[in-house]
């Protein structure tokens, strides 16, 4: 089975789970009042799970050519490994390490620390260009977003306070 | 009326007026380059300077330079680095990023900065001329106009369906309707399908599905496909120059989206979004066959639509604005409030009672667009250069840049996680060839359909208002006739290419 169908299985399925929420468990408290009224908050949903269960329905059992084969200039996921998927892999356990570290270890620390070692993951060895310049850049971003921009950005760990 | 652009003139033709332009154009278009701090936030940021200088034209003025600069600004992310950080780029990145992909990034800069000129200057003039008249039509909007006229928008998906592919871009619309009714609407005071998590209490954040859905997906790309990077031409200034042929080709593009943009902007609520999206789909259906296929893959065409639209939308949501004291999008909200700040009341009395006051911010969009314009011209090469920024350097500040948008936002580190995870199933989704987009737009759209079609069901206690409202039937049939005739198109060019359909 092609990867797409796959996708409209995964689909089909998050949209049952959505439909027997919206036709089976959103209106349960809902009040007396509420009742009357000619939209229901599980309305709208009941509309859409109908319509995405179709849609990934005709996609899973359509007679579609299925898949194309990949077009040019475009990523073949069936040769995946050819490609620099490790380094993709880094960088994204790089951006969620970065999402759970951003508030305890501090903005500057943290950015400073993202910045150097995905670019090392691409690559990158001359630290003497690529320390001062990541440096420079998280400064900047900082001064601009906290100090003009006045939206809190908690540059020091934790335990050194909030950098007010 | 040549009496009130006398006074406008004067008012805005003064030595601090113009150097407030010039700078509110500058801090526009800087800021407006970070993904996720769209004209909104950043008009929001401006007022506290803008009030204390007093005045309340030059207050305008300044605002109303912050406010077409953003709005570039924004579109420059969104064609280099295929970031839109506000709801109105995204359809310009469609055939943006395309086409800095293929090297003409500067001309694609080119492009965008004329037809936000152009339909910015058009847009001031149509305000000019029929400002009070449209008042009037767009009081003829109701909740059920509103709703249809979503469906419009939304039966734009057709636009970005190639052959056979209408089906997934449908089933990818239903998605994104769905990601909308996650949290807590306005309508309902009911948290609904959020699973228990507080973090999705307040549903998706925009900026954040809009940088997982592009901006993570093409850097991954780019990660992965080391030669995708290379084929760009380095940002090079080549081809920066619009040829005669090519401003042949747009020039009926930017003069009909800014008439179509500017009347969608008129209505409340319905905005620029919604323009840049109708414009983009309208253009590529009227299209011939050849320049539609090129739609998507770098046509001066569809970028030069969503950019003029947008700007028009924006000029024309000052209609309710200043002739109703209706903000009709949040930015204009914003900008009530500075005007009540400023002691000045937007109504049916402002032309009467403060004259100068609503000339003056006409002339002031006038001047912040052609400010804008000869600023943004020769800066082009130079934002351009941003693409010749080493691959090394460049993916993890585009990768920071994007997790920095949808932080700045929502303040909230969950937000980042969620950012990973919906960039990794929107890099699966693009693998198997499923459209991102209409994802996006039916996101975008997905809560004001609601919002709408609930309360035109609450007024007329159910479906009765279709049959009710003749404007609502009218828009339903534009939705079917702009569903139904690509497939109709792609039909006949089958049946011609069996040697049939030329015989009726």
């Amino acid at each position: 089975m092609a990867l797409d169908r796959w996708i409209a299985l995964i689909i089909l399925m998050i949209s049952m789970a959505y439909g027997y929420a919206a036709f089976f468990t959103l209106d349960v408290g809902l009040p007396p009042f509420m009742q009357r009224n000619a939209i229901w908050p599980s309305t709208f949903p009941k509309v859409l799970s109908v319509l995405a269960i179709s849609c990934a329905l005709i996609i899973l059992l359509g007679q579609g050519k299925g898949d194309a084969g990949p077009k040019e200039g475009d990523i073949d996921y069936r040769r995946l490994t050819d490609y620099n998927l490790g380094q993709a892999v880094l960088l994204l356990v790089m951006m969620a390490a970065y999402a759970l570290m951003l508030r305890p270890v501090g903005f500057l620390i943290s950015t400073t620390a993202f910045l150097t070692i995905s670019a090392m993951v691409l690559g990158e060895r001359r630290l003497q260009y690529l320390l001062p310049i990541t440096l420079l850049a998280t400064g900047l971003v900082w001064y601009l977003v906290q100090q003009v921009l006045g939206i809190y950005l908690r540059p020091l760990p934790y335990f050194l306070g909030t950098g007010g | 009326m040549l009496e009130g652009i006398m006074i406008g003139l004067t008012t805005a033709f003064t030595f601090s007026n113009i150097l407030l332009v010039i700078g509110g154009c500058l801090i526009g278009t800087f800021i407006g380059m970070l993904p996720g701090l769209g004209p909104m936030s950043i008009i929001s940021i401006m007022i506290p300077i803008a009030i204390s200088i007093g005045d309340p034209s030059a207050a305008l003025i300044l605002l109303a330079g912050v406010y077409y600069g953003a709005i570039f600004g924004g579109s420059t992310s969104s064609i280099l680095i295929n970031a839109p950080g506000v709801a109105s780029t995204v359809a310009t990145s469609f055939d943006g990023y395309p086409l800095a992909r293929a090297g003409k990034a500067g001309k694609a800069l080119t492009v965008a900065a004329i037809s936000s000129f152009c339909g910015g200057t058009i847009g001031a003039v149509l305000l000019m001329i029929f400002a009070p008249a449209l008042a009037t039509v767009a009081l003829l909007f109701h909740s059920a106009e509103y709703f249809a006229l979503m469906v419009v928008g939304l039966s734009a998906i057709a636009a970005f369906a190639g052959t056979g592919q209408v089906v997934k871009a449908l089933l990818m619309t239903v998605l994104g309707l769905i990601m909308a009714t996650v949290g807590e609407g306005a309508l309902f005071n009911l948290p609904r399908f959020t699973m228990g998590i507080m973090d999705l209490q307040s549903g998706f954040g925009f900026v954040t599905l809009a940088m997982a859905m592009f901006a993570l997906p093409e850097a991954l790309y780019l990660v992965m496909d080391p030669s995708r990077s290379n084929n760009e031409a380095g940002g090079e200034i080549k081809d920066l120059r619009i040829s005669r042929a090519e401003a042949k080709e747009i020039a009926p593009v930017i003069a009909r989206q800014s008439i179509q943009g500017f009347l969608i902007g008129v209505l409340p609520g319905a905005g620029a979004t919604i323009a840049s999206f109708l414009g983009y789909a309208v253009e590529r259906n009227i299209a011939s066959k050849e320049d539609q296929e090129k739609f998507g893959k770098g046509s001066l065409k569809g970028l030069a639509a969503p950019e003029a639209a947008n700007n028009a939308a924006c000029t024309g949501s000052f209609v309710p604005l200043l002739t109703l004291g209706i903000p009709g999008s949040g930015t204009t909200a914003i900008l009530l409030g500075a005007l009540i700040a400023l002691n000045v009341n937007p109504g049916p009395r402002l032309m009467v009672d403060k004259p100068e006051i609503f000339w003056a911010v006409i002339i002031s969009m006038y001047i912040g667009n052609l400010v804008l314009l000869i600023l943004n011209l020769p800066l082009i090469p130079y934002i351009a250069k941003i693409l010749a920024v080493p691959r090394n350097y460049l993916i993890p500040f585009i990768l920071f840049f994007t997790m920095m948008g949808a932080y700045i936002g929502q303040n909230n580190a969950t937000e980042l996680l969620l950012l990973v995870g919906l960039g990794i199933c929107a890099t699966v989704l693009r693998f198997a060839d499923y459209p991102l987009a209409p994802l996006l737009i039916g996101f975008i759209l997905g809560s004001m359909l609601e919002d709408n079609f609930a309360r035109a069901m609450q007024l007329y206690d159910g479906l009765g208002f279709i049959l009710a409202r003749p404007m609502t039937m009218g828009l339903l049939g534009i939705a079917a006739v702009l569903i139904i005739l690509p497939s109709y198109r792609a039909r006949r060019a089958r049946l011609r290419a069996k040697g049939i359909a030329d015989g009726d």
